[in-house]
């Protein structure tokens, strides 16, 4: 639990994005509207991790404990040194699905981008 | 600006300067446009501390337009910073579009779209058949080794990109002879206009190395920009292979091609990481090069894209 107040964090940058989107927006142009939309982005991006982050981090934890890998630095480690050669195909699978979570938060329209 | 034009005059032979404008800031030039007796020209100077030599800039713009590549013509160049405070290239101004969603999208291009793919295989014919004796301190290196090193130096895990990294140690073309490579040859590089490409631009990273690196790097897929087809988002990989062998090009193996592709969006995925350490690092503080740190898992899903029943 955290001792904080409403609105939520995720309410709170809602809260601006939204504000950038209505009022900054419309009322720039040029390098100032195309970097206010740089931080519309940005915000919905943070407000995606806060929904989606928890839940994200836990099934990341299991991916890499069935690689016997505590943290992405030891599961890279391992794949440069060639010592999961031997299951690669698994590896492949279970880091590929951890980059369709990182893209859910970063940019979840690419995943239906033509390939 | 006032020293500036004084600068040009005297570089250009005591010709009038107008209209001189500043373009655009990039990270290592400043950029303008200027008339000189009525030609419009473009002037970059170099910024301070910037370590890439401008020279080899102008080398490149030479021996490609001696081969035929359509360049802007080199009007004067120099690395003695006596003249404009820095090293300087001057070169004739092409007209037309350089933004690669308009050139995607905009009707004004629709000739154009058809006619870039075979245009980009026939200047890239031409550019690796460029003479490249005499160009021993030209940069070169081995660009698998230069990123591996750029990716460790930055200490960030990617799993991702150490599996991509791994197939391509593994399935390593053998390298074709030497030859003058772009290094940066794609949409937003390239001046379009209603009929086609009318020059090659930003010669920055220009190299001798393998010139399947331009052919794959053009296919990477963050230069379709949203586009379909992969090359460039306008040609499909065989029009551009055809084209390029029809004007003179080696022989190309499409499988060397996808080696480079795949090459290339792994090397556009740590440039990625480095931008946002631009951020990080408090060199250039900018939410725009931060949010760039989280395009690089764009260039991991790509990698899986490419690979997919191939590795």
């Amino acid at each position: 639990m955290i001792p904080h107040d409403s609105p939520s964090a995720e309410q709170l940058v809602e809260a601006v994005r939204e504000w950038l989107q209505r009022d900054v927006l419309t009322s720039t142009q040029g390098s100032v509207q195309f970097h206010t939309r740089v931080a519309i982005n940005v915000l919905a991006m943070v407000e995606r991790e806060l929904q989606l982050g928890p839940t994200q981090a836990a099934v990341h934890q299991q991916r890499l404990a069935t690689l016997g890998s505590a943290d992405d630095a030891d599961l890279a480690a391992r794949i440069r040194d060639g010592e999961l050669d031997h299951r690669l195909p698994e590896v492949r699978e279970l880091v590929w699905a951890s980059v369709r979570d990182k893209l859910a938060v970063a940019n979840p329209k690419y995943l239906d981008a033509p390939g | 600006m006032d020293d500036l034009t004084a600068a040009l005059r005297e570089v250009l032979g005591g010709s009038t300067i107008t209209s001189l404008t500043r373009l655009s800031g990039g990270a290592s030039r400043d950029t303008f446009r200027f008339e000189a007796d009525g030609r419009p020209l473009i002037v970059q100077r170099q910024r301070g501390g910037y370590e890439r030599d401008m020279a080899v800039e102008a080398t490149a713009l030479r021996l490609a337009a001696a081969a035929g590549v359509p360049v802007a013509e080199v009007v004067a160049a120099s690395t003695d910073p006596s003249a404009l405070g820095a090293s300087y290239l001057v070169v004739s101004a092409v007209e037309g579009e350089t933004i690669a969603r308009k050139i995607l999208r905009d009707a004004e291009f629709d000739s154009a779209r058809v006619a870039l793919p075979g245009q980009f295989g026939a200047a890239l014919a031409r550019l690796h058949s460029a003479d490249v004796a005499g160009l021993g301190d030209f940069p070169a290196g081995d660009p698998l080794d230069t990123y591996r090193a750029v990716l460790d130096e930055v200490g960030q895990p990617h799993p991702a990109l150490e599996l991509a990294y791994r197939w391509l140690q593994q399935h390593r073309p053998v390298s074709l002879p030497v030859a003058l490579v772009h290094g940066d040859f794609r949409l937003g590089n390239v001046i379009v206009g209603p009929e086609g490409l009318r020059a090659v631009i930003d010669w920055e990273l220009a190299h001798l190395g393998d010139p399947m690196e331009d052919l794959g790097w053009l296919c990477v897929k963050a230069w379709r920009f949203g586009g379909t087809l992969p090359v460039a988002g306008v040609g499909t990989r065989e029009q551009l292979i055809a084209a390029y062998q029809q004007a003179g090009g080696e022989a190309v193996d499409s499988e060397v091609v996808h080696w480079w592709e795949v090459f290339g969006t792994w090397k556009w995925g740590i440039i990625c990481i480095t931008q946002a350490l631009g951020h990080t690092s408090g060199v250039s503080r900018s939410h725009e090069l931060a949010a760039i740190g989280r395009r690089v898992c764009e260039n991991e899903h790509d990698l899986f894209l490419a690979l997919e029943g191939r590795w």
